[in-house]
């Protein structure tokens, strides 16, 4: 068998592999089969919502370039906020694949290293089971920080002028300028700038503790002075 | 040391080596390689100035460098590695054997349909359509047509070995095993985590892609060629038969075990991480039999690799080999992990097998290979050593400069200093790594150089002749 074609063919080549496959792949994918995959639609929650409207708010003409007016009867006008909002989070989406956002940003926040401290509450495996987890976005790097509990933890109009030019509010930071998401200055972002804006409003804005962040408690970060003379 | 008498090896009586090595078709690999090699190392570069905010294309949407990124890591992976591999298959199996490819044809046609594939996913990839997949963000309407290409590859190589008679040497085990596995492992991490799994499951098929296209593609591959070619430099047997055999099953066993081994900490299952720690410190074991294997071989000759270019590039590799693996068997435990996870310990670790390993490997085959093709010595002497040199240099201290950054990184950020600090103080790392690209970079341009020397020579040759 060591030596012999069909040994390597039939034992390495597809015995091991289908070896690995069950249990690294298959035996994962049969415990969390019982949670139920949501579409795009199904992750719009008021969180989000309140997001996009306010893209709308801040940002009218290019709203209304981008997605047109809503519906003036009530019904309609709920429905097509929630069909523009996921055609936004689609987008957004596969911009921030395409851009490669993932492979300097982490999307998901490790029980260990006092993340829980500095992001907010560890990943569970649900937030995952979407459709726009496919492939999951966990990420192998950060460059910068981790961004799964992003959502809500700044206003668009910070995400505007941070995507258009990032050292002019992150000093020191190695992201690049995407002005292809803008009509020329931050205050008017294009279809895909709206699109990347409401995804990643997104990150996170399926969580109970929504958002986890500064403006609702004062920094969980405890300054180094302060823990001295806490005596720490 | 003529093509003739390299050609008229032992068992050369029925076959002449021109009826078996196409020797047009290795040498349009290997440029085709070396340009890909070339691109990534620029697309490297690009990142690389970004992270120290000096990126002269910064703000131009087809030069962002989120998307060249992306190009560096493929046009390594598909470019470089699978084309240069190829091309030295092209030569080593028909002689192994002593069988043709199944077919000329489709040899060319592989070739055409190869290079189709990485282009396109280039240009998918500059146009912003690529797939989130790490090492697979081929655009997934590219995907089957890849698919397909492994599949031909596979059967043009699989003929010969399978039309030999009488017993397999060590080389061909790998490959036969590394075809399967090829085909296996492209179809597993482009599709499924794409079609038929999500979220935390497809986490677990994508961890297992990046690593089984590491293991289960480049590495058998390698080390399958270096089986083949370090004896025939050497002259001499390879040390232990014994021990070849168990660094084959043990590679086989444990490598495709560790996929989740890239993501612990994440939401997979506890035991399963467990299996992936277990099984990745198994193959740093077999790892070792297999450097001692070699180092055992080379015992008596080490003079050689002050002479001999490719044997240094190989030897050289084979150290670096050593290296990642013993560093990868601590940084895999949960407790090295906590730290150095998502940090640049991971990319210095990665330059460090990708560059350090596999490509001065495949450096090392074209050194051996272009003056056999060529039918006359290289060029320059002293454009080997700047090659060599600069090569060596660059990725070793590359991935020093990069594997301390991430531990610093780390700290940084378990101990909750603010985000801006670890961008700040990673900055001087950040230039030297830049510069260590560039030394790489010029270990590269050497080369080509050389390369164009000795192909000018050949032709002028040539000329006077006729």
């Amino acid at each position: 068998m060591f030596e012999s074609k069909s040994g390597i063919v039939f034992v390495a080549g597809i015995g091991f592999f289908a070896l690995a496959f069950v249990s690294n792949a298959f035996v994962p994918a049969l415990m969390y089969k019982n949670i139920p995959e949501k579409k795009v639609e199904e992750l719009i929650t008021p969180n989000l919502r309140y997001q996009f409207e306010d893209l709308a708010r801040r940002f009218p003409e290019s709203f209304e370039k981008a997605y047109g007016t809503p519906p003036e009867a009530p019904e309609e006008n709920e429905k097509w906020w929630n069909e523009q909002c996921a055609t936004a989070l689609r987008r957004g989406h596969k911009i921030y694949v395409g851009e490669g956002c993932w492979h300097c940003h982490s999307q998901f926040v490790r029980p260990v290293s006092n993340e829980e401290q500095r992001f907010g509450p560890v990943s569970r495996s649900w937030e995952y089971q979407n459709e726009l987890q496919r492939p999951v976005l966990f990420g192998t790097r950060r460059v910068g920080p981790d961004l799964s509990r992003e959502g809500g933890r700044r206003s668009n109009d910070w995400h505007a002028v941070h995507f258009y030019h990032p050292l002019d509010l992150s000093e020191g930071s190695p992201m690049p300028d995407y002005p292809w998401f803008f009509d020329g200055s931050p205050d008017k972002p294009n279809e895909r700038g709206l699109a990347i804006m409401t995804y990643v409003q997104w990150l996170g804005s399926w969580l109970e503790s929504y958002p986890y962040y500064e403006s609702y408690v004062p920094s969980p970060l405890v300054k180094p002075e302060a823990e001295e003379e806490a005596g720490q | 040391m003529s093509a003739a008498s390299i050609s008229t090896g032992a068992h050369a009586e029925a076959h002449t080596h021109h009826d078996l090595v196409d020797e047009k078709i290795v040498r349009w690999y290997f440029i085709t390689a070396l340009i890909f090699l070339g691109t990534s190392m620029v697309a490297g570069i690009l990142m690389a100035m970004q992270l120290i905010r000096h990126n002269p294309l910064n703000g131009i949407e087809i030069f962002s460098a989120g998307r060249w990124r992306m190009i560096h890591t493929n046009a390594v992976a598909y470019g470089f590695l699978a084309n240069g591999f190829l091309g030295c298959l092209h030569w080593s199996i028909p002689r192994l054997t002593l069988q043709p490819v199944f077919n000329k044809h489709l040899s060319w046609l592989i070739y055409g349909a190869w290079q189709f594939v990485v282009g396109a996913t280039a240009v998918g990839i500059l146009f912003g359509e690529a797939q989130a997949l790490e090492w697979g963000e081929t655009p997934v309407w590219i995907d089957p047509v890849a698919q397909l290409g492994l599949l031909l590859v596979a059967i043009n190589f699989m003929t010969p070995i399978a039309r030999m008679k009488g017993p397999m040497y060590v080389t061909l085990w790998y490959f036969m095993a590394a075809f399967v596995w090829t085909f296996l492992t492209y179809a597993m991490g482009n599709f499924m985590p794409q079609y038929y799994v999500g979220g935390t499951s497809a986490g677990a098929v994508g961890g297992l892609f990046i690593h089984d296209l590491v293991g289960l593609f480049v590495t058998p591959l390698g080390w399958g060629l270096m089986y083949y070619f370090v004896p025939i430099i050497l002259k001499k047997p390879i040390w232990s038969h014994g021990l070849s055999l168990v660094g084959f099953w043990g590679l086989a066993f444990f490598y495709p075990l560790q996929g989740i081994h890239h993501f612990l900490y994440t939401p997979i299952p506890m035991f399963l991480q467990y299996g992936a720690v277990v099984s990745t410190i198994a193959v740093e074991l077999v790892v070792t039999t297999v450097v001692i294997n070699f180092f055992g071989t080379l015992w008596g000759n080490a003079g050689v690799v002050k002479t001999n270019i490719p044997i240094r590039f190989f030897y050289t590799g084979m150290i670096y080999y050593f290296l990642t693996c013993l560093q990868c068997s601590f940084q895999v435990t949960l407790t090295f992990q906590k730290i150095i996870h998502f940090s640049d310990w991971v990319v210095g670790h990665a330059h460090m097998v990708m560059f350090g390993v596999f490509s001065m490997w495949i450096m090392g085959m074209m050194i051996h290979l272009f003056p056999r093709m060529l039918n006359r010595p290289w060029a320059s002497q002293n454009l080997l050593e700047w090659h060599y040199w600069l090569s060596t240099i660059g990725v070793g201290f590359m991935a020093g400069d990069l594997i301390l950054l991430g531990v610093f990184q780390g700290w940084s950020w378990a101990a909750l200093e603010p985000w801006d600090a670890s961008v700040d103080f990673s900055y001087p790392f950040w230039v030297l790594r830049v510069i260590a690209g560039l030394a790489m970079f010029g270990g590269l341009l050497a080369f080509a150089q050389n390369i164009r020397l000795t192909m000018q020579a050949a032709a002028k040759e040539k000329a006077v002749r006729a």
